[in-house]
């Protein structure tokens, strides 16, 4: 059997849940390859290496620098050709999972997206999948023998296994025809951490009462090495952009530890959090439904609060 | 000008999910229904689109008959009819097959971003794929130039801007525009608008669901003093091991 990984890369770095795509397509058993499309550093892209995949393909023209979903899908079907891959993995996301599912009508494969952990392979080939923004999860039989898989951040552990290995050009045949959109143009925080791969993640809502409040929470964020998000009317209200947003309508996390403040819990924000490992709530409203959904809680005035935690967390240092 | 905006009937974003006939089954008790968020961005921008331009808007929605309030209130808020797919969807190729075969002919297919509760994020991939038209998602802002749409997409970190021509099917998403609520005239004349309902193609999925999972019930919450802010640190790093 033989895996084909779609590696997604950001800032001259494969992604973290890229790596875990190798890692889960590892596990699968069988070989396998990874494929990264445009300019990536191929010392870096190695790396990918260690966490077990054997070949890497690197299609790097710079055609390919901007992802057009069409284009991207005809470079994988024909990785997947030449390679002679049966599967092929990869990580949910906005790019990567629409691209997933127009490999798999082109190859005939089952599709799953949301895929939470590694299969039930004791009676067929079963995946969980988080359905309900996170509120249950299906167990979907996958039944084609070739399977196109899209994995939720921690489905797999990263753990190396390998060397790094020195990417193999790959050279596409490429059809103006596919490049059916044009990017114009990119507006992007690229030294900001990104949110949904972040391991720590500070919030803030409508309790900090303003965008000129943000400071203490930046610090605070600095601090930990934290990525920022917020609720929805924060982001409704432009005091922080939209990509922050967080919850049932905006970027699902999933960080080991996820800090809110100033925010009440309300369901639909919950939906884009219940994926954390440890949630630590402050609010100074002790009756926050916030409190209910929290490993760790402490009632009291962010303007006050956070600042005591964030030289608390220094002083531990 | 002709606008498809496909939508879902999901249960409402407070509802407490639960599974019935051993864990087969999704229990409607107590539900309420609507049309799913991103999917009511979606129809949104195509009634700014036909109160601007006069375009025509069309909803479709692939699902048994209980969805039809759902529809009826996709009408009340100002498409001019609607087609409904009598069946049980079973997996996202599925729907998208169904969605395609009426789809053939629209200028643009509107899409919220992912169903909120299957949460596939796909389908408008899928019916790109399947009529051969480019698919763009999650598009937060478009307009119409000709023929041509003009996008922001988000993107990681930002966004950014995209052409291309029609016909297109976008995954629509905040804030692309305000969620609309019905008025009374709307409501009134929704119920003579035309609703169709054909019956499905043969489309086999190949994948199926077998059983559903809730998550385990949570710990109960730690309270720390805010004065002992220090105590919360060591708990992170010594009992959660987070930090
Ligand atoms: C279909 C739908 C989808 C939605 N999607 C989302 C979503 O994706 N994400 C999302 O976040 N919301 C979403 N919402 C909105 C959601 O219902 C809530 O309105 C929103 O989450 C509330 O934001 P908030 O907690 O910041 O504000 P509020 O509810 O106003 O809460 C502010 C909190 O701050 C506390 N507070 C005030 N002052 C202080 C202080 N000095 N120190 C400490 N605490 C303080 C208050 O006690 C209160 O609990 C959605 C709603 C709908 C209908
Ligand atoms: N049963 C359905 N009927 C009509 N449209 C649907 C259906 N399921 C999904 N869609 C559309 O496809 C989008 C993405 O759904 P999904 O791929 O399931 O996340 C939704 O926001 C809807 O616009």
């Amino acid at each position: 059997m033989k895996t084909l990984v779609f590696i997604e890369h950001a800032d001259g770095k494969v992604k973290k849940t890229s790596l875990e795509a190798v890692a889960y397509a590892k596990a699968l058993g069988g070989d396998v390859v990874a494929l990264a499309l445009g300019s990536i550093d191929g010392g870096a892209l190695g790396e990918t290496g260690k966490y077990g995949a054997t070949r890497i393909l690197h299609a790097a023209d710079k055609k390919l620098d901007h992802p057009v979903i069409q284009v991207y899908t005809s470079v994988i079907q024909q990785a997947m050709q030449q390679e002679g891959a049966d599967n092929l993995v990869l990580a949910n996301t906005s790019l990567g999972t629409p691209v997933a599912s127009k490999v798999a009508i082109r190859t005939g494969a089952s599709f799953a997206s949301n895929v939470m952990e590694l299969p039930n392979t004791s009676s067929g080939f079963l995946v969980k999948r988080s359905i309900y923004t996170g509120k249950a999860f299906a167990w979907v039989e996958m039944k084609s023998a070739k399977k196109v898989i899209a994995i939720k951040k921690n489905a797999a552990e990263l753990k190396e296994a390998g060397a790094a290995v020195s990417p193999t050009p790959f050279s596409p045949a490429l059809d103006d025809k596919d490049f059916n959109t044009k990017v114009l143009s990119e507006e992007k925080a690229s030294t900001a951490i990104s949110l949904p791969e972040a391991n720590i993640v500070v919030s803030g809502g409508r309790g900090l009462k303003g965008p000129e409040h943000w400071g203490i929470l930046e610090e605070l964020a600095t601090t930990l090495g934290a990525a920022t998000g917020c609720s929805k009317p924060v982001s409704d209200m432009g005091w922080r952009p939209h990509h922050e947003h967080v919850g049932q309508t905006g970027v699902k996390v999933a960080p080991q530890l996820y800090i809110a403040i100033g925010i009440s819990g309300a369901i639909q924000h919950l939906a884009g959090v219940n994926s954390s490992k440890c949630i630590v709530v402050i609010n100074k409203d002790a009756d926050a439904p916030f409190f209910k959904a929290a490993d760790y809680g402490i009632v009291g005035d962010a303007f006050d609060v956070v600042p005591k935690l964030t030289s608390a967390l220094k002083a531990a240092k | 000008m002709k606008i498809l905006v496909c939508i879902t009937h999901v249960p409402d974003t407070t509802s407490r999910i639960n599974f019935i006939d051993n864990n087969t089954k999704f229990d409607t008790a107590g539900v309420q229904f609507i049309i799913g968020p991103y999917d009511d961005y979606a129809l949104a921008r195509a009634i700014e689109l036909k109160e601007s331009s006069g375009a025509t808007v069309t909803v479709l929605h692939v699902g048994p008959a209980d969805s039809e309030p759902t529809i009826r209130k996709a009408l009340a808020i100002g498409a001019d009819d609607a087609i409904r797919v009598n069946t049980e969807p079973t997996d996202s190729f599925f729907v998208a097959s169904q969605i395609a075969e009426h789809a053939k002919g629209f200028d643009l297919v509107l899409m919220g971003r992912e169903s909120i509760d299957f949460n596939g994020g796909v389908v408008h991939a899928m019916v790109g794929e399947l009529l051969g038209i480019p698919s763009v998602s999650p598009v937060m802002k478009l307009d119409i130039e000709g023929s041509k749409a003009k996008m922001a997409r988000e993107i990681e970190g930002g966004k950014e801007y995209v052409e291309a021509n029609l016909p297109l099917v976008a995954g629509c998403q905040e804030p692309i525009a305000e969620w609309k609520i019905p008025n009374m005239r709307g409501i009134m004349s929704a119920r003579t608008k035309p609703l169709k309902v054909v019956e499905s193609k043969a489309a086999d999925g190949q994948a199926r669901t077998t059983k559903f999972e809730l998550p385990p019930p949570k710990k109960p919450v730690q309270m720390i003093s805010a004065d002992n802010v220090a105590e919360l640190v060591s708990k992170l790093k010594g009992e959660a091991k987070v930090l």
